[in-house]
């Protein structure tokens, strides 16, 4: 399980956000979160708080939104959803897929901050 | 006493941006030097450090090679590394389950990459974490032994998917524990459509040939994309770790 290390890079990235800027503090984190980043996201809830301990996002919470797997579709020439990770092909016409078009997110998008 | 009501704000921020860019960095160094790099992914006890004891002792013969070993506890895997007599150097992660590319660049310090022609990141034996991680590699390898089952891609959709190529190794035991090659091969390519597979057996040498020949071909690609002779010649998984790094 690697999520703790995750939540602090998550920390300590959000925390430098919010001080660049001016924040007094933070309340919450909204994080965009693919399954290719390879984080499990009951495993990085949980591990948050405890990265957040002693900083000053104690007490914030983690708000995370699934970016779902997105493909270029080669045969319906437009982006579509997959079947599924274990079948990675476009949802529609089963045209095996490589081109990932979105997924792989593990980035911060927003911040609640005081100021 | 008003109470005071947050402000949201918009940003975007990748939470792995300092590795990302020190990621980027590597792989900078590692194409202004001519240095393939290739790293090796797989569960614990899938055999990389005999495929990759083979595949240095065999490179050795006409290439400059070298390799980084990450473990969570032991110097065991380097010291079987040095058997082939190419420089080896071991990465002790103490609790952590993957490397990631700040160990990577403190590792090469005082190596001089423009003498290599190959170098091999051996990771942590682990299907799930390595996945987060770019190491700057041009080439990330996937190993599944046949002892492991053909479901493995499966249920490790994710680290199959990062991968660039599928090496079956401990071929010379698929019968004695009925190996379906066929569902072992159609589950790999379903997380991971048109990926090649190798065979590979590094106990009898079988598919050692076939796999030295495909890494050959692989690196002059780069090269000749490297003199600007070829367009497009990144891998597709280095091209999505490096749009992972926008």
């Amino acid at each position: 399980m690697h999520e703790l290390s995750i939540a602090v890079s998550l920390v300590e990235a959000a925390e430098e956000e919010a001080t660049k800027r001016g924040a007094t503090g933070v309340s919450a984190v909204h994080l965009r979160l693919g399954p290719l980043s390879g984080v499990e996201k009951e495993s990085l809830l949980f591990s948050y708080d405890l990265a957040a301990e002693g900083t000053p996002l104690k007490g914030s919470r983690l708000v995370i939104e699934d970016s779902p797997v997105m493909v270029f579709c080669t045969a319906c020439q437009t982006c579509r959803p997959i079947r599924s990770l274990q079948s990675f092909c476009c949802a529609t016409c089963d045209t095996p897929a490589t081109d990932v078009v979105q997924g792989r997110e593990l980035e911060v998008v927003a911040l609640e901050i005081f100021e | 006493m008003t109470t005071a009501v947050p402000r949201l704000v918009e940003i975007r921020r990748n939470v792995l941006k300092q590795n990302d860019a020190i990621a980027g960095e590597l792989r900078r160094r590692f194409r202004e030097a001519g240095v393939c790099t290739v790293s090796l992914v797989s569960s614990p006890g899938s055999g990389k450090t005999a495929f990759l004891e083979k595949t240095l002792s065999r490179l050795r013969a006409s290439h400059r090679v070298a390799a980084l070993v990450g473990d969570l506890a032991t110097e065991n895997d380097a010291a079987r590394l040095r058997r082939s007599l190419a420089p080896v150097r071991q990465i002790v992660t103490g609790t952590v389950c993957h490397l990631d590319a700040t160990m990577v660049r403190d590792a090469l310090d005082g190596w001089k990459l423009d003498e290599l022609d190959f170098l091999f990141i051996e990771n942590v034996g682990n299907l799930v974490c390595p996945s987060s991680y770019d190491l700057g590699e041009q080439l990330r390898l996937v190993l599944l032994s046949v002892t492991e089952g053909e479901d493995k891609p499966l249920k490790y959709p994710t680290i199959f998917n990062s991968a660039d190529v599928a090496v079956i190794t401990k071929v010379d035991l698929a019968a004695a524990v009925e190996f379906d090659w066929d569902s072992a091969v159609a589950n790999i390519q379903a997380v991971r459509p048109n990926m090649q597979v190798l065979r590979v057996s590094a106990k009898t040498g079988d598919g050692l040939d076939e796999w030295l020949r495909f890494l050959r071909s692989t690196c002059l690609h780069e090269e000749l994309a490297r003199n600007g002779l070829l367009e497009g010649a990144c891998s597709t998984s280095e091209q999505s770790r490096l749009g992972h790094t926008t």
